[in-house]
């Protein structure tokens, strides 16, 4: 683990909402996942800080929790971009050229897959598969799936998130 | 609810259903008796939605609301399988397939059709349903569609998922009231053994079978699952199913769970699917509230429930132990078998656990027979596959054929053969565990045993078409990633195995690979093979070995003459500009990230190759075609 200070900001209003969840589901069997879901709801992603907070409240122990965090893509332990850009590198997406569309994108935002860039405005992830095959290759940013895409569209398409 | 009730709610809406499975003349007849002149389907599923079929809608209802048209019913549907011509929308009694719908082009289709006295507009239906004299033929009669026969699929783009009363008028909670009425457990689990129905999922084990383990299994307390944790990538079927017709895969755990003495069930759904968790939410609620799951389900005294999981982004969790151990709320490893979840599953009970598309055609066998369905298909594998048709092929999208049907029909016939003229070079099917099917395996039928003897396998149904333009070693290399990273790390095999699989592909995609390497990558896959604890780890060198066994001079050429014919190996391939085609516009050349590219106005330019780091956005840019790869 990085040496980096925490950049953990949560409220106080995000931790009784969590501390809420956890009071509906600790008696659930088998309701970390779920417990783990919803707390990256509530935050964006689940720091050191928030699987303590998970841990003491389901009566486990914090290796468990973080076992589980770290054991599902879903779960990001750094936070995320504003903008969440997630470039479909499923095989219907690969063999139509989207190991390309994920590179132009690195290369216009100078990070890589897995990075937020510094002003916090964008991140990159990849994906398996968003069943849109039908429109391949894609990529989504937030909610809203980009479609049929080349490498010289990528420019485009970004600068409109810039500008909002 | 009383069986009197469920037969009310049927024969309400019977007719308005069997609009949208006639053929013109009849359906005309019918449809005056419906209230609605015109039905006009559109579809929701997650390819339309993405292409923005919700604004169609939208614009849709404001213009018939506009224009006082109330014996219009706009309905949302599931996916109609033809994906790649998205949004769809259709219109009965015609049959009028419109494709590639816009907001403005459904406000003209209301205008010139929908109104009274109105007529198809011609030039916004779907190309193939039009001949070239000009004559609309039904869509049902399209290559596309003819040779698909749809048993798991017959609900999806025919009624509103989010609607029980039309998927009980659709059929849906038929064959539960027939089993809770009719049939004992017993009777049950002959019926789908003789059906001769295995597993959609991928293993293609014996339904009936796995059913009557878990019923010979001693314990109070039993579950069925569903497994739609649907994580080939490339691959869509259940989740077309769950998004289309949900209740039938309610209604068939329902079923399950008489059959076995089960009264709970869970349904594992990857989280990534939005729209197929959102109508399963809404379907399990209008389950419940209309007494189709619950207390003593039709006054039978049979009482089940059913509950939804998210999974987390695992492959592994496809895998039925590792699913079950993700259920239980722990990270998604696999265990080994013995004892196999019949005895010993979930929370330690006996479990049975079953793919969405192998629960789609429960209600088909108990309704028509284990007779019918299997005369279905092929012996060894009787009914119909789904299958998640995409690549380079230019139907993308959703079908559903018999056993039996040949690759060349899939691809030449209903998939449209290949787009830009290109050539056909192998079909991957079962994903990461599958292999590739060459072209000279193109007369090979499609069903479980088959596919397994020419060393690919049917998998959930996946179908990636790669065409001249896909290099083979690049392809194993891509499953291989997958699969190193998607490995669990519970056994060492699976785990080191794939990585060093994965190197031995990488170097040899880099040019540095040696004559010896293919030896090593052999020896190695057979040691995992063997020695991996689940199916992951089994069957992860599959795509390896089928391509080194049907395209073993493309990894000679790699290693050998350090050559990727098909030009996607980056080490292997540079960028050239075409000085006859290149006009000078210098789009390339102020696009180009790294400076690489120069040349005057009006000009031929030229790569710097020192500084190219192909990226391929010249390539991309070219409105000239003057980019070459060599």
């Amino acid at each position: 683990m990085s040496e980096k200070k925490s950049t953990f900001h949560g409220t106080a209003a995000q931790k009784a909402e969590l501390q809420a969840v956890i009071e509906e589901s600790k008696h659930i069997p088998g309701s970390l996942v779920h417990v783990l879901q919803r707390a990256q709801g509530i935050y964006g992603y689940l720091p050191i800080e928030v699987q303590t907070i998970i841990a003491e409240g389901m009566g486990v122990s914090l290796s468990e929790v973080y076992g589980v965090a770290t054991f599902y893509s879903q779960f990001s332990l750094t936070p995320k971009g504003k903008h969440r850009i997630s470039v479909c590198l499923g095989t219907a997406c690969y063999v139509k050229g989207s190991d390309k569309i994920l590179e132009a994108v690195e290369k216009e935002l100078g990070i890589k897959c897995g990075e937020c860039t510094e002003d916090g405005l964008f991140s990159i992830d990849s994906c398996r598969c968003v069943g849109a095959c039908g429109l391949a290759p894609v990529m989504m940013i937030d909610d809203e799936v980009y479609g049929k895409l080349e490498p010289g569209k990528v420019k485009a398409i970004i600068a409109k998130y810039r500008e909002a | 609810m009383t069986i009197k009730e469920l037969d009310k709610i049927r024969e309400s809406k019977k007719d308005l259903i069997a609009v949208r499975r006639l053929v013109k003349e009849e359906g005309e007849k019918l449809a005056k008796k419906t209230g609605y002149r015109k039905q006009v389907l559109v579809c929701g599923g997650t390819g339309c939605t993405s292409s923005h079929s919700m604004k169609v809608i939208e614009r849709l209802e404001a213009t018939l609301k506009e224009m006082g048209l109330d014996d219009v019913l706009v309905v949302k549907t599931g996916c109609f399988g033809l994906c790649s011509l998205g949004p769809i929308m259709i219109v009965y009694p015609e049959g009028a397939f419109y494709a590639q719908m816009t907001p403005e082009h459904a406000e003209t289709v209301v205008k010139q059709h929908l109104v009274k006295g109105g007529s198809i507009v011609k030039e916004l239906l779907y190309a193939g349903t039009v001949t070239e004299s000009g004559d609309i033929i039904p869509f049902a009669e399209t290559p596309f569609y003819k040779k698909q026969m749809r048993i798991a699929l017959r609900n999806c783009g025919v009624i509103a998922p989010e609607d029980i009363t039309e998927a009980i008028a659709a059929g849906d909670y038929a064959a539960l009231e027939k089993v809770l009425t009719t049939m004992t457990p017993d009777d049950v689990i002959s019926e789908m053994l003789a059906s001769g129905l295995r597993g959609r999922g991928g293993a293609g084990f014996p339904t009936g079978r796995k059913w009557s383990f878990a019923k010979a299994s001693q314990g109070d307390v039993k579950y069925v699952c569903c497994n739609a944790d649907e994580g080939d990538p490339g691959a869509f079927m259940d989740r077309s199913v769950l998004e289309g017709d949900p209740h039938c895969v309610l209604e068939a755990m329902a079923i399950a769970g008489y059959a076995i003495g089960s009264h709970y069930g869970y349904i594992y759904v990857r989280a990534e699917y939005p729209v197929a968790v959102e109508r399963l939410n809404i379907a399990i609620e209008q389950a419940r509230e209309y007494g189709l799951l619950g207390k003593d389900i039709l006054g039978s005294g049979f009482d089940f429930d059913i509950e939804i999981r998210l999974g987390a982004g695992a492959f592994v969790c496809g895998e039925e132990t590792a699913l079950m151990t993700s259920i239980e709320g722990h990270r998604g490893e696999p265990r080994p078998r013995p004892p196999f979840p019949a005895v010993k599953g979930l929370f330690g009970k006996p479990t049975i656990l079953n793919n969405v598309e192998t629960w789609a055609n429960v209600n088909p066998i108990i309704m028509n027979g284990a007779a019918w369905f299997s005369s279905i298909g092929t012996e060894s594998s009787s009914g119909t596959k789904v299958f998640a048709l995409g690549g380079k092929i230019t139907n993308v999208g959703l079908v559903e054929v018999p056993m039996g049907t040949t690759l060349r029909e899939i691809v030449e016939e209903i998939g449209g053969g290949i787009p830009n003229g290109k050539k056909f070079k192998a079909a991957q099917t079962g994903g990461p565990s599958g292999g590739c099917i060459p072209a000279s395996c193109i007369d090979t039928p499609i069903d479980y045993d088959s596919l397994i003897a020419i060393g690919s396998m049917m998998g959930s149904g996946g179908m990636i078409i790669l065409d001249e333009d896909s290099c083979m070693v690049d392809i194993s290399k891509f499953y291989l990633e997958f699969t190193a990273d998607e490995s669990c790390g519970k056994c060492t095999p699976c785990r080191i195995g794939t990585k060093r699989l994965l190197q031995l592909l990488t170097k040899i995609t880099e040019g540095k690979g040696e004559p010896e390497d293919l030896d090593k990558i052999e020896e190695l896959a057979n040691h995992m093979k063997q020695s991996s604890l689940c199916a992951l780890g089994q069957s992860a060198p599959n795509p390896v070995l089928s391509t080194m066994r049907y395209f073993r001079d493309e990894y000679e050429d790699h290693i050998l003459r350090k050559e990727c014919k098909a030009k996607v190996c980056k080490a292997l391939m540079s960028y050239y500009i075409d000085p006859d085609k290149c006009r000078g516009c210098t789009l390339c050349a102020r696009n180009c990230p790294v400076k690489a590219i120069s040349g005057a106005v009006k000009q031929p330019h030229v790569i710097d190759r020192t500084k190219c780091v192909k990226c391929g956005l010249c390539e991309s840019n070219c409105k000239f075609g003057a980019i070459e790869r060599r």
